[in-house]
């Protein structure tokens, strides 16, 4: 049987971990057919053609599917289910929302999350703040599974050839409708998608302070994350919280700034390559996972880094 | 208006892990459990709602083992009204009764209960699932606004801003639905000693899976459980010139 990697639309685009959820498709047995639903998706639907590995995309485009509404999404995954034997969503929001959906209507226990695939059966997950790895087997026929980017390569966005198929894109529910949305504009890398990262907590002591890391990100090229607790506080918008109820992040070099390296916390970052700790306690959780600890007050420290950059 | 919260009895979230010498589940002997974080934000709006004369009583749910009591008379000492105990004694490898089973449980409930609204949790912070909610909303064939940043209330339907990846959304569902809480939704408040003892006399009644007609037998075994690759702390540098050297000539990362 096939195998369904229901893509991640982020606006009219193909999101970045569409593309990690097909690498873990490819490490099943089938033909990888990617299902792009929305409005105006064409140009999605033919990114997704180009992607290496897929053999077929399927293109559900109608007003309804706009803003991937829950409600209308998941029936058209539905009507579709019965010839794949795996339905993979990257594990962002987008694919959170909408899986479980799927996989009650199927009457499935979803995996959430996955960090490995062990075999058609049985996937490695972090349960408890990534303090365990639990490799769990389902007993399910169907298998629904979300994908956690950061323990996936990226398959190559160009290269292939796949066909477009027009799917059913079935009707609008009328149980939700969109409002608006207020979303953050940035000119640096995405966050989960950046080499380097720069985050701040609590320590920044309000949003202005903010401006000294990111200063040093530009210099970087960084992107710029956060502690819950500076979330919290209000100094940045939500989506820049890392964690284990943020977004996970695995980038080459992260930066933690007056960040004290809560459990959850760490459960969002401690998989990049090299951490850095800037912190004034000495006795800070963080220095526990970092490669490379500096004690010292982010007030002096962020700007002679933005200096000496 | 009715509204219906279920909460569940996690592992503290001070607490580090521990995974049982068998390797293949949780040692949860003796280590201090509390209601899951984002069920008490959930149990916090509820309350919210109710004090603005919006809502008329609060049932808080769990499905859990005898000692989801406690979490429950936490729920009631907050301001809800009654509790329901759906009881289990099944053993539990990861973090307790799969979503798709405590959804259908809900779903039993919802049926009986007759809500106009079901508040939950975002995600359990034992097996990070995220599942629940969204199930019981299919499986109700209600709206469903998850991750919840604010929620308004209006005439038959329900406004509810999402924190999503890209900043935030709003949605305007049609009532009866399903929210759950993220982080920014509220505060929850401390129960007042006064209102703990209060608790003791609020009604919670006990069901089980029979009951309800639904099975909590799991689909998904544990085959192994481990730690996962332990990460050493590194050196220390003495200024920001070191660092710079550090990462751009040992670790090559800038
Ligand atoms: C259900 C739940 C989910 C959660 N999810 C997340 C999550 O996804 N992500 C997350 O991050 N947290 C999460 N948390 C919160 C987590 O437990 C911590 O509270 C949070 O990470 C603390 O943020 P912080 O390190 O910025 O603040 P603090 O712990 O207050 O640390 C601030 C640090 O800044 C240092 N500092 C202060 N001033 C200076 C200075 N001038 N120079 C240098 N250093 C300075 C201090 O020494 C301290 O170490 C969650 C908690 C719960 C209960
Ligand atoms: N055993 C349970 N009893 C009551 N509520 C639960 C239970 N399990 C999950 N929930 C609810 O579902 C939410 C999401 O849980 P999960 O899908 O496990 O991450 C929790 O925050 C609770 O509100």
């Amino acid at each position: 049987m096939s195998i369904l990697v229901v893509a991640d639309i982020d606006g009219k685009e193909l999101g970045p971990a569409t593309l990690n959820a097909v690498t873990a498709a490819s490490q099943l047995d089938g033909d990888i057919h990617v299902l792009t639903a929305g409005d105006g998706i064409s140009a999605a639907a033919e990114a997704a053609s180009k992607v290496a590995g897929g053999a077929k995309v399927l293109k559900a485009d109608a007003g309804h599917l706009c803003h991937a509404l829950a409600e209308n999404l998941a029936p058209v995954v539905v009507a579709l289910a019965s010839d794949y034997s795996h339905i993979l969503f990257p594990a962002t929001t987008f694919g959170k929302n909408v899986a479980p959906r799927v996989a009650a209507l199927l009457d499935t226990q979803q995996i959430s999350d996955i960090t490995k695939v062990v075999s058609a059966s049985s996937f490695e997950r972090p349960v408890y703040a990534g303090n365990a790895l639990a490799v769990v087997e389902s007993t399910d026929d169907k298998k629904v599974i979300t994908v956690r980017a950061t323990a996936f390569d990226k398959a190559a966005a160009e290269g292939g050839s796949a066909s477009v198929e027009d799917v059913d894109a079935g009707s609008d529910t009328g149980l939700s409708s969109f409002e608006k949305a207020e979303l953050s504009e940035s000119e640096r890398p995405e966050l989960t998608a950046a080499d380097i990262v720069i985050s701040g907590g609590r320590g920044l002591g309000s949003g202005e302070n903010f401006s000294l890391i990111e200063k040093v990100a530009d210099k970087l090229g960084a992107a710029v994350g956060a502690s819950r607790a500076a979330v919290d506080a209000g100094y940045v918008p939500n989506d820049y919280q890392v964690g284990q109820t943020g977004k996970i992040v695995a980038p080459n070099l992260y930066i933690a700034v007056g960040i004290s390296g809560a459990i959850q916390h760490l459960a969002g970052m401690k998989d990049s390559k090299v951490i850095v700790a800037i912190n004034k306690d000495e006795e800070a959780p963080i220095f526990q996972v970092a490669d490379y600890g500096l004690v010292a007050d982010l007030f002096d420290v962020l700007p002679e880094l933005d200096q000496k950059l | 208006m009715k509204v219906l919260v279920p909460v569940k009895r996690c592992l503290d979230y001070n607490v580090k892990a521990r995974i049982a010498s068998d390797g293949k589940s949780m040692d949860l002997a003796n280590v201090k459990m509390s209601m899951n974080p984002f069920d008490e934000i959930a149990v916090e709006e509820a309350v919210r709602l109710k004090e603005a004369g919006k809502v008329s009583e609060i049932v808080v749910v769990s499905i859990g083992p005898d000692k989801a009591q406690e979490t429950l008379r936490t729920a009631l000492a907050v301001g809800a009204d009654r509790a329901i105990l759906v009881q289990t004694d099944k053993p539990t490898d990861l973090g307790g009764v799969e979503p798709l089973a405590v959804a259908k449980a809900l779903k039993a409930l919802v049926e009986k209960e007759n809500p106009d609204l079901v508040i939950m949790g975002k995600q359990s912070i034992d097996d990070d699932s995220n599942q629940t909610g969204q199930m019981l909303s299919a499986l109700l064939g209600w709206s469903q606004g998850t991750f919840a940043s604010k929620v308004e209330l209006g005439d038959g339907n329900v406004s509810v801003t999402r924190e999503i990846d890209g900043g935030l959304e709003t949605l305007k569902l049609k009532l009866p639905a399903i929210i759950t809480t993220d982080l920014r939704l509220n505060e929850p408040r401390y129960a007042a000693l006064p209102n703990i003892m209060k608790a003791k006399k609020k009604p919670l009644d006990t069901l089980s899976a029979d009951d309800l007609g639904v099975s909590f037998e799991p689909r998904l075994s544990v085959v192994s459980i481990s730690e996962p690759p332990k990460r050493e702390a590194g050196e220390k540098v003495a200024d920001v010139d070191t660092l710079i050297d550090k990462l751009k000539n040992e670790a090559k990362v800038i």
